[in-house]
């Protein structure tokens, strides 16, 4: 199997606290990684050290073999990775088109044609092509997360991260969403999510990361992890998870 | 589709709510109506009769209210206003980008920009702090004197450039406060995209920040429309000099009033234009939920 992605080492602060502590993490092609642990574990803080929102303390990325951990271009680097937030982020002055077209214009150099070509193909395979013209701000929830969703898959990335993608949605809108992140996952999409929702990262993670205070403490199959956790500590969270009715 | 007409029923609630409300506030009906009415005819007949019947008030009538004086100098001051629309529209264009290059310098982050951040600081400060008759007389005065051949001698143009130079001060000020009220959530999503700095500020910041202080801008520029007048004491023949010349020959003030006139039917529809800005944007963010 080949690397998509390797960790080595990392480590991130913000001012004296110590929100990533060494992390290892290789991601073959192909792979799923599912990121569990509890807030303030550092999930996020890793998905965005990896397309370099943060910049990195001490270790080193790689990203298909080549190091990017202080890259000439980092704008060269961001455009094959996708992120998706929590909080959507899309443009509200845009319409749902203009906001999947402007990267690919802007920093592929796309013309306007194929651009619009591959945004309308990719906002048809998700069921959103008829509202291409719409304001995200005349959409749902699922709707605009979904368009994010489109946004970043519209710079063809090598590999997407996802922030809580589903964290400030309405419970009705969790599955429009789950939806389509299973069907980049049976497209062979590579992928790292960053999750709350325990019973998808059961189905659809090739392999399961527990985070505990910055560091990676466990790593397993889904079916290790979440039957049969070796660590005190995912036990614990788990069991808070399956309190919560949330497993 | 259902868009649209779901648009058009918002608009209607909106229409509706707003009418409910300036009712409400008040008090109630058409009750309130003639009490609002009743209040200011009493008021203003008050401080009528207090006026005219104050002991200088013939002496006041004949100097500022005198009507045949008002339509006589009327048509030249009138004339003489199309310079103040000249200069204020002139100077507004330039101020606009200007001030957006200001601004733009200001919010360059980290410590290589700290040159140009300290200097667009400086000349904020600077400009905002002298009192823009000084600027416009100093320049008015001091530039032609130099005597070099390749820059204007235009009193009128030195005017204009002391008013860019002022005004842009504060327009920064107004563009920087939009900037700054862009979400940084916005600046994340575009630069995690591959979007360089610039292609973030032009495409996902300015936008949006420029939106949002269209109606500041205005005050400012209703600001800017009377400020014109400073640049007649330069010696260029605008409404207030126009005004000026013709006090002068008949020892009579009502000129001033016809040079306010001209001021004012320019200056109360911008500030009203404002105000119906302001208030469509407020009804807007409080209807239209995710607006960040």
């Amino acid at each position: 199997m080949t690397t998509a992605l390797e960790v080595e080492r990392l480590h991130k602060s913000f001012g004296k606290h110590e929100v990533l502590r060494g992390i290892d993490l290789a991601v073959g092609e192909h792979e799923v990684i599912a990121l569990i642990g509890a807030s303030g574990s550092g999930k996020s803080t890793l998905l965005r050290c990896i397309n370099l929102l943060e910049s990195i303390d001490s270790g080193r990325v790689y990203l298909a073999g080549e190091d990017i951990t202080r890259p000439r271009d980092v704008n060269a680097v961001r455009r094959r990775i996708g992120i998706v937030f929590q909080s959507f982020n899309l443009f509200p002055h845009m319409s749902v088109l203009r906001n999947v077209t402007l990267a690919p214009r802007d920093a592929l150099g796309l013309s306007r044609r194929s651009a619009e070509e591959r945004a309308l193909g990719l906002l048809d395979r998700f069921g959103l092509a008829d509202k291409r013209d719409e304001y995200p701000d005349r959409l749902s929830g699922g709707q605009q997360q979904r368009v994010a969703i489109v946004r970043a898959l519209a710079m063809q990335p090598e590999l997407m991260l996802f922030d809580e993608v589903t964290s400030a949605l309405d419970p009705e809108l969790v599955a429009e969403v789950l939806e389509v992140i299973g069907e980049l996952a049976a497209g062979g999409m590579t992928m790292i999510l960053a999750t709350h929702e325990m019973s998808f990262a059961r189905d659809i993670a090739s392999r399961v990361c527990f985070l505990d205070d910055g560091r990676i403490l466990e790593e397993g199959p889904p079916a290790q992890i979440f039957t049969a956790p070796r660590e005190e500590r995912t036990q614990r969270f788990l069991q808070r998870i399956i309190d919560a009715k949330r497993l | 589709m259902a868009g649209e007409g779901d648009r058009r029923a918002d608009l209607e609630v909106a229409r509706r709510s707003r009418l409910l409300d300036e009712l409400r506030s008040g008090g109630g009906g058409r009750r309130s109506v003639l009490i609002a009415l009743a209040s200011t005819v009493v008021f203003f007949v008050a401080v009528g009769f207090a006026i005219t019947h104050a002991p200088g008030w013939p002496e006041v009538r004949r100097q500022f209210f005198d009507w045949h004086e008002y339509r006589s100098t009327f048509p030249e001051i009138a004339r003489a206003f199309r310079l103040n629309i000249k200069i204020f529209c002139i100077s507004e264009v330039f101020i606009l980008v200007f001030a957006l290059v200001l601004a733009v310098l200001r919010s360059l982050p980290g410590p290589v920009f700290f040159p140009l951040r300290a200097l667009a600081i400086a000349y904020a400060d600077l400009f905002r702090g002298i009192p823009t008759i000084l600027v416009i007389a100093m320049l008015g005065f001091g530039a032609p004197a130099l005597g070099l051949s390749y820059i204007p001698r235009s009193t009128t143009v030195w005017g204009i450039v002391a008013l860019v130079l002022v005004y842009s001060a504060y327009v920064s000020e107004v563009y920087r406060a939009g900037i700054e009220s862009i979400h940084p959530s916005q600046e994340a999503a575009a630069r995690s995209l591959g979007l360089t700095r610039g292609q973030t500020l032009r495409r996902v910041i300015l936008p949006q920040a420029v939106r949002r202080v269209i109606p500041p801008l205005l005050n400012d520029f209703i600001g800017l429309q009377k400020d014109t007048a400073l640049v007649g004491t330069l010696g260029a023949v605008e409404a207030f000099q126009q005004s000026q010349i013709d006090t002068a020959a008949t020892f009579n003030f009502t000129a001033y009033l016809a040079a306010a006139t001209l001021f004012v039917a320019i200056t109360i529809p911008l500030a009203r234009f404002t105000d119906w800005l302001i208030a469509r944007d407020r009804r807007r963010r409080q209807s239209g939920g995710l607006t960040a």
